[in-house]
């Protein structure tokens, strides 16, 4: 509730300040998506030094204004997950921006809306999922983040020492699901004791609410705690205070946890975003790998999302076996090979199967070992 | 801990920064003031805190700078009120949105930064009391602050001569210009004390709870704070209970999920909302009919 009002006069704030017309009306022009453009916008849901998902955004962003220097690099930070993320790319657009990348999640509505509008800008989204047929001129992307979280996963089956690890999550979006069965699955693979306790705090960034949860999860006896937010601080901080041990999720922070930090998966944008930058300019967006679905893991190409360092509970010999894991995924393995089995029992890869990315991101259960729900709306 | 033992603690935990706040806007309101900038001022004193104690490494230096600047932030809301004469509702609104926009702002160069919280004291004996120990003995030093600040602030307001020129600025300006008295200086200080409250109140979250800093991080606990302030009649020691409350609910839902029990997620999230609500009414029933005549005659939005 509290939440939702501060939409509302979030959104009344935005209208005041935002007053570029939608009025805009695409000059009708020939050109490829993106092609030869001036400019290429960015917009985040939060601050660009959060620690996190944002920051690590805004970086990729600098990369690619460092691998073309002439282009002109617009940033918009603080942008809602509704139509007022339109209004903001109309506004790049209006000043120049042919190639635009919306970051969050729930910036997929405005994105489409936005390329629907204007043929020649081509529009991605980062993290989302487009259903049914792609236009020409719009394509998500994103690494296969649940690779290196079962990695960590396998890091924290081996650290822990109650076989119970907690995961602090905002919402039960498909990538957090599939984050939170890869990290149970890597557990298990070491130490099949390991259960994983889940919170969620339905919020990306509620420090109080995050500050409440790990102590709920510390007072169950997990030993071990992992998050999906977008700010990252309280969770580890707490967890440090308790003395208990930390998983990083989005950024490296051992820092912030000098004795208990295991292991964790960082982002890596940079490469990833000059590519679709540079096939967008040269006029080959339409058709090409990323316009589509695009998904980057150990498999295919360079993981945008890569492992963070280990912290020193984790021997020589932990390290290899993990560094085995990683080759079995890279050739012809898969965090989710079969068999998988979701809480209720019903299989859900059977026994010899190595999934696909697609049908990995369909999964909307938790598998067994899992402790929670997920939420229905 | 078993689960009612951990809601209340977590009541205790989740609660003290909104009783802060509550404390200070019931001054406030017993003067005649209503400060729904109070949210703002609990993010400035959350990022004043956070940046302070970050340049000093000293918590208490940051708690200090935290009431600081949530008590500059209402004294702009009371000069506006009480000289401008501006309405208190819409000037409350401007302030925590100008509030927002300057955290935000300074607060960027903040969020990556470490600090020396204040940490968990178990104070000897009274933390080895079954229940009453874990919960209201095992907190951090601005939790047991805010114990002595509940009966000093009914005290101050209901038992000294001060406290009555400031319940009576709150009723009929009138009648204290008649004897001679100047109203509006006790408002600016009533005003003044309640952003310092709430700026403590900041400073709990992100230097004791939270331990960090992040934009807009208060999250509404501001307006939580107003309307507990309201339902609980602007007593301090129900104002008390229902900030417990309200942390105790919202404490409620990590609890059950870190035991694996399924209930509806949304449901859960409108718990703290409605226990308040309902509890607070009941507490409350004579409510609206102690507002101090000042306040009505904000709430009907007639001309001060």
């Amino acid at each position: 509730m509290r939440k939702r009002w501060f939409m509302l006069v979030a959104a009344a704030a935005m209208l005041m300040t935002s007053t570029v017309g939608a009025a805009a009306v695409s000059a009708a022009t020939d050109a490829a998506p993106g092609q030869d453009s001036k400019a290429v916008g960015f917009i985040f849901v939060g601050p660009k030094d959060d620690f996190g998902y944002n920051q690590a955004a805004y970086q990729g962003s600098q990369a690619v204004q460092k691998a073309f220097p002439k282009l002109k690099v617009l940033t918009a930070e603080n942008v809602p997950e509704d139509d007022s993320a339109a209004r903001v790319m109309e506004g790049m657009i209006d000043r120049g921006a042919k190639i635009i990348f919306a970051t969050s999640y729930g910036h997929l509505d405005a994105a489409e809306k936005v390329a629907k509008a204007h043929p020649d800008v081509a529009v991605v989204q980062q993290g989302n999922f487009i259903e049914g047929t792609i236009t020409p001129n719009v394509g998500t992307f994103f690494g296969t983040v649940y690779e290196p979280v079962y990695l960590a996963g396998v890091a924290a089956g081996m650290a822990t020492k109650s076989d119970k690890l907690g995961y602090v999550y905002a919402f039960p979006i498909p990538q957090t699901i599939n984050n939170i069965n890869a990290f149970e699955l890597g557990a298990q693979s070491v130490n099949p004791k390991a259960k994983t306790y889940t919170v969620n705090t339905s919020s990306w960034c509620d420090p109080a609410a995050q500050a409440e949860a790990t102590k709920s999860l510390l007072g169950q006896g997990v030993d071990v705690i992992t998050q999906h937010q977008d700010c990252t601080s309280t969770v580890i901080k707490t967890t440090e205070a308790a003395g208990k041990m930390t998983v990083g999720y989005h950024a490296d922070a051992s820092k912030l946890a000098p004795k208990g930090w295991v292991a964790g998966s960082q982002w890596a944008w940079g490469d990833l975003y000059t590519d679709i930058v540079k096939t967008a300019l040269a006029g080959d967006f339409t058709g090409s790998k990323y316009n589509a679905n695009y998904r980057v893991g150990y498999k295919t190409g360079e993981n945008p999302f890569v492992q963070s360092k280990f912290g020193s509970m984790i021997t020589a010999k932990d390290k290899a076996t993990i560094a085995a894991d990683k080759k079995t995924i890279s050739t012809d393995g898969s965090p989710f090979a079969g068999p998988v089995v979701a809480q209720d029992g019903k299989v859900i890869f059977a026994a010899g199967v190595v999934p696909t990315y697609a049908q990995i991101e369909a999964t909307d259960v938790f598998v067994k070992g899992v402790v929670g729900d997920i939420p229905k709306s | 801990m078993n689960l009612g033992l951990e809601l209340m603690a977590g009541g205790v935990r989740g609660g003290t920064s909104i009783l802060y706040a509550g404390l200070g806007e019931t001054v406030s309101e017993r003067a005649g003031v209503v400060n729904l900038g109070i949210e703002g001022s609990m993010l400035c004193g959350a990022l004043a805190a956070y940046a302070a104690n970050a340049a000093s490494g000293n918590p208490w230096i940051g708690a200090l700078a935290g009431a600081a600047a949530g008590g500059a932030l209402a004294l702009v809301h009371a000069f506006f009120v009480l000289n401008r004469k501006t309405n208190q509702l819409a000037t409350g609104l401007v302030i925590l949105f100008l509030a927002l926009g300057i955290t935000s702002l300074f607060g960027a160069a903040y969020v990556d930064e470490i600090i020396t919280p204040f940490t968990i004291w178990e104070v000897p004996l009274l933390s080895s009391i079954p229940w009453i120990g874990d919960i209201f003995f095992k907190a951090d030093p601005l939790t047991y602050l805010s114990y002595f600040m509940v009966p000093l602030i009914w005290w101050v307001l209901f038992r000294t001569r001060w406290g009555l020129m400031l319940r009576g600025a709150g009723e009929r300006t009138e009648v204290l210009r008649t004897y001679g008295h100047r109203p509006q200086a006790l408002q600016y200080v009533a005003v003044v004390i309640g952003g310092l409250m709430a700026g403590i109140g900041g400073a709990q979250l992100s230097t004791a709870y939270a331990n960090a800093w992040f934009e807009n991080m208060v999250q509404g606990r501001g307006f939580i704070a107003v309307a507990v302030v309201i339902f609980a009649a602007r007593q301090p020691f129900k104002v008390m209970a229902g900030s417990y409350l309200f942390g105790a609910a919202l404490a409620l839902s990590p609890a059950l999920q870190a035991r694996g029990v399924s209930i509806n997620q949304f449901a859960l999230n409108a718990v703290p909302y409605v226990a308040t609500l309902l509890v607070l009414m009941l507490l409350a029933r004579r409510g609206s009919d102690d507002a101090p005549e000042g306040l009505k005659k904000v709430f009907e939005m007639s001309p001060g």
